[in-house]
């Protein structure tokens, strides 16, 4: 952001901050064509132009490092919910390797079966040194299991409410002889859901989404969000990486 | 440029979800010049054999990478020591050491050229040469594979390292790297034909300031050294190390880069001058990296513009030895601190500040308005010890410098010790708790929230230093003086102390002053686990106690003992410009307890580095800045106004 000299807001206090949040937070070695990125900017230092949203895009893009994107922008108000309040499930297309543990694509499918069958599944969990046994069962809200090239494929939609479930974790709960990370080649995030008025949709959905390099969607046309305040300025950037 | 090996990137990329910290691995770093291989190129791998948190900020490594990679006939890529984690997932599925740049495995490479910044990474080396999949022994190498050279500080004394590198650069390499990659590339265009070894390396053997250890016979007499003789006419009996007569020439690196991930020092640097003649006698750095060459003001100013502008980076380190003693730092540091950036005004880091209220007023000039702590070095504990180390701090200076930081709103300071020194008695220790004290006594004047950190750490004595013929102490002696005063320490009010593990000492000074039978030591210490040793979760005394005992070495020979001044040292036919007679007389003098002057600002006494090389200080300004005694323990007009201005109370708390 300094670089592409976007003016972003600081925090108060004794070691200011830039104001910036990623809301949930992606797991280490994790991939993702959908993060969101909130970025408050300061409307003094804010320059003059007819859209801050492409603005934003166009200065950051030269700047950013290979593998990461910013593919579109909004602005919200500030005091807007933030990304942490308002996303309440992610889209996950793990891959996985056929290693000897797994069997073929018909012991996963029998795994999925009895997941989304049990009323509830505890899973020891540790956190700080602390370990505590969650009943993970409501965090999954679905799984699709098939076959992608040789590998075994998954598409998982988790809630992020409360303690988010992470992939590894779901692996732990689905094949509990197999090392989740022997197992897991790829995970990557493909969308983060809200809840609008009882309706899922993307925090910016996109119509006609093209495919990035590796062959995953990516969304290119915001739409603001009702009650877009036009000032003071404070863009919601679609971030991804490929 | 296509490459019949199948993409590393392809079996590395499934591991870093498994391993800590991985965007130690994949490069990526803003600004990071991008490497074009090509045929005929030749190509180096640049090595810091420690994790890339620490090497990734290493100046040296990423000059060499811009100047490689400028040149039409080279092309350079960069590689870390991989963590124990990552390496015992790529040694399980023979994954060779790769470069983080494209991930070409170091093996693709002619070059593996380490930057070697202290001596507890020497393991490291014989790590990364073995994950490259060559073998670490020299003689055992041949045309297939990369050849092994080794740069920086710790290269002084590369002895200890002969059985397992090809060559040893001394100095810097700016210069040189260029001359070994037109041998280099030689030899590739003939077609690295077997049994072409020898002549490349006697080829190199003649380039300026390098050195090729299997060039050399070594006699010894029963546990001494007798000679280190050439093997060949052409090659010199005594290597001189390369020194840029004008940093002004090489304003690098000219795209700084801004790392992924957290590093140590996690900020713009922009080196404003190259050695240090203050003559502190313990310093290595200041020994061998003489004379002073200052790059111009005004190109500090635009290279700091244009780093910042290029990184992001809201912060800039202003590097060199003692940046207080450049020539007009007062302006350049306003200059900074006027031109702020589109993303406000950056801030100035000084590191290496001198001991007096000048220095003070500069970091009040920089600090802004967040002020904590600050450091300052004087290194011992009474006047006397200090002029036995040439370190000319009186203690008004100290006591001024630290008045004027505690009124200035800083709260706490660190003081940094050695201990162990030459001559040192109970007195010069005690006299650091005495110091500590009065410090506190001064803050409390200011704030009652006044503390003093004292940091105290085992000293190592350094070849090309006139301590180099001292007998360290042993570890059993450090701790009783560290004990002595940790007892003197704890009731005093506000001090708080710190200290190094002795132990660890030791290995740095079996490996710092060690010979070529020392090297039989590492691969043991390697070959039994022992890697990254300057990180303490990882090294054990005891390790190289049983290496030793196994070669039949003696560490109180290596490490304690003290040397005559007519012994062959194992670096004699090494030189960094400085006379064995002008090393020894100084060693002599600070036995005497007498000190010399800064020689940039007085007249020469003739040390051998400008008189033998051809050089001379490049400095603009013939006088020394004025306030305090600049440590030079000379009258430099003490107690005259101090050139910054110092802000109120009122305006810092703004």
């Amino acid at each position: 952001m300094r670089a592409a000299q976007v003016p972003v807001a600081m925090s108060a206090g004794f070691t200011p901050r830039p104001r910036l949040s990623f809301g949930l937070a992606l797991p280490t070695g994790a991939e993702s064509t959908a993060e969101y990125l909130d970025v408050v900017i300061e409307a003094e230092r804010m320059p003059t132009v007819p859209d801050t949203s492409t603005w934003l895009l166009e200065r950051v893009a030269p700047v950013l490092p290979p593998g990461l994107t910013f593919d579109a922008a909004v602005e919200v108000p500030v005091g807007a919910p933030s990304l942490q309040e308002v996303v309440v499930a992610s889209t996950w297309e793990l891959t996985l390797q056929a290693t000897p543990g797994l069997g073929d694509g018909e012991e996963l499918g029998r795994a999925v079966e009895r997941v989304l069958r049990a009323p509830e599944l505890p899973l020891a969990r540790e956190r700080k040194g602390v370990t505590s046994i969650d009943d993970v069962r409501p965090s999954i809200e679905s799984l699709v299991p098939g076959r992608r090239h040789e590998d075994l494929h998954l598409t998982a939609v988790l809630m992020t409410e409360g303690r988010a479930l992470r992939p590894a974790e779901l692996m732990r709960t689905l094949l509990p002889e197999c090392d989740p990370f022997e197992v897991l080649v790829r995970v990557l995030r493909t969308r983060q859901w809200i809840d609008d008025d009882g309706a899922r949709r993307e925090l910016l959905p996109a119509a006609g989404a093209p495919t990035s390099a590796r062959g995953e969607t990516i969304w290119t046309r915001p739409i603001p969000p009702p009650g877009l305040s036009p000032t003071p300025a404070s863009p919601r950037a679609l971030l991804t990486t490929i | 440029m296509t490459t019949t090996l199948p993409d590393l990137w392809e079996a590395l990329e499934p591991l870093l979800g498994r391993v800590a910290k991985p965007a130690r691995y994949i490069g990526c770093e803003v600004g990071a010049v991008v490497p074009r291989h090509g045929p005929g190129k030749v190509s180096w791998l640049l090595a810091y054999p420690d994790a890339y948190e620490v090497g990734q900020p290493n100046q040296g490594l990423q000059i060499l990478f811009e100047i490689l990679n400028e040149r039409d006939d080279a092309v350079a890529e960069r590689t870390y020591a991989p963590w124990t984690d990552l390496e015992s997932l790529m040694r399980a599925r023979s994954l060779p050491l790769f470069s983080v740049d494209t991930h070409r495995r170091a093996q693709e490479f002619d070059v593996l050229a380490f930057n070697l910044s202290s001596e507890l990474v020497f393991t490291n080396v014989l790590n990364m040469i073995d994950l490259a999949g060559a073998p670490v022994r020299a003689e055992h190498r041949d045309e297939s594979h990369p050849l092994v050279i080794v740069g920086g500080h710790a290269a002084f004394n590369p002895e200890p390292l002969a059985d397992f590198i090809d060559a040893a650069v001394l100095g810097e390499g700016e210069e040189v790297v260029g001359a070994i990659n037109e041998v280099l590339w030689r030899w590739k265009a003939s077609g690295r034909r077997p049994g072409s070894r020898l002549g490349l390396l006697r080829e190199l053997a003649t380039v300026p300031a390098v050195y090729v250890p299997s060039m050399y016979d070594v006699t010894y007499d029963g546990p001494r050294l007798v000679a280190v003789t050439p093997r060949y006419s052409e090659v010199p009996a005594v290597v001189h190390k390369a020194t840029v007569a004008d940093l002004g020439q090489w304003p690098y690196p000219k795209s700084p880069m801004a790392p992924v991930t957290e590093v140590v020092h996690d900020r713009l640097a922009v080196e404003v001058f190259r050695g240090c003649t203050r003559g502190c006698r313990f310093c290595q750095a200041g020994m061998i990296t003489r004379p002073v060459r200052e790059r111009p003001a005004e190109q500090i100013a635009s290279m700091v513009r244009s780093g910042l502008a290029r990184t992001g980076y809201d912060q800039v380190s202003l590097t060199s030895l003692s940046t207080a003693d450049l020539s007009d730092i007062g302006p350049v540091v306003q200059s900074l601190v006027a031109d702020p950036t589109a993303c406000g005004t950056p801030s100035v880091s000084l590191p290496s500040l001198r001991v007096d209220a000048f220095t003070v007023g500069l970091a009040a000039q920089v600090a802004g308005t967040r002020r904590s702590g600050l450091t300052f070095a004087p290194e011992a504990g009474s006047w006397r010890l200090r002029s036995v180390i040439n370190k000319l701090i009186t203690e008004e200076d100290l006591y001024s410098a630290v008045d004027a930081a505690y009124s200035q709103g800083w709260t706490r300071m660190k003081l940094y010790f050695l201990t162990g020194l030459p001559t040192e008695q109970d007195e010069d220790t005690l006299g650091i708790a005495e110091l500590a004290r009065r410090c506190v006594e001064l803050g409390r004047r200011h704030t009652n929230r006044a503390s003093v950190t004292v940091s105290l750490g085992g000293f190592v004595p350094k070849p090309h230093t006139p301590f180099q013929w001292f007998g360290q102490n042993t570890p059993r002696e450090l701790r009783r003086k560290i004990d002595l005063l940790r007892g003197a320490t704890e009731r005093a009010r506000g001090v708080q102390m710190r200290w190094h593990d002795p132990a660890a000492s030791v290995a740095e000074g079996l490996a710092s002053r060690g010979d070529r039978r020392v090297g039989r030591v590492i691969e043991r210490v390697w070959r039994a686990g022992g890697v990254f040793q300057e990180w303490g979760e990882h090294f054990r005394l005891g390790r190289w106690e049983a290496a030793m005992a196994a070669e039949g070495l003696s560490i109180d020979w290596y490490v304690h003992r003290h040397r005559e001044g007519d012994e062959v040292l194992p670096w004699s036919h090494l030189s960094a410009g400085l006379h064995h007679d002008f090393l020894w007389q100084d060693w002599q003098a600070a036995l005497a307890g007498s000190g010399v002057e800064d020689c940039r600002w007085t007249p020469c006494y003739d040390c051998g580095v400008c008189t033998g090389y051809g050089l001379e200080h490049i400095v603009a300004s013939p006088v020394p800045p004025a306030g305090g005694s600049q440590g030079t323990g000379q009258d430099l007009g003490r107690g005259a106004e101090v050139p910054v201005r110092l802000l109120s109370a009122a305006e810092r708390a703004r």
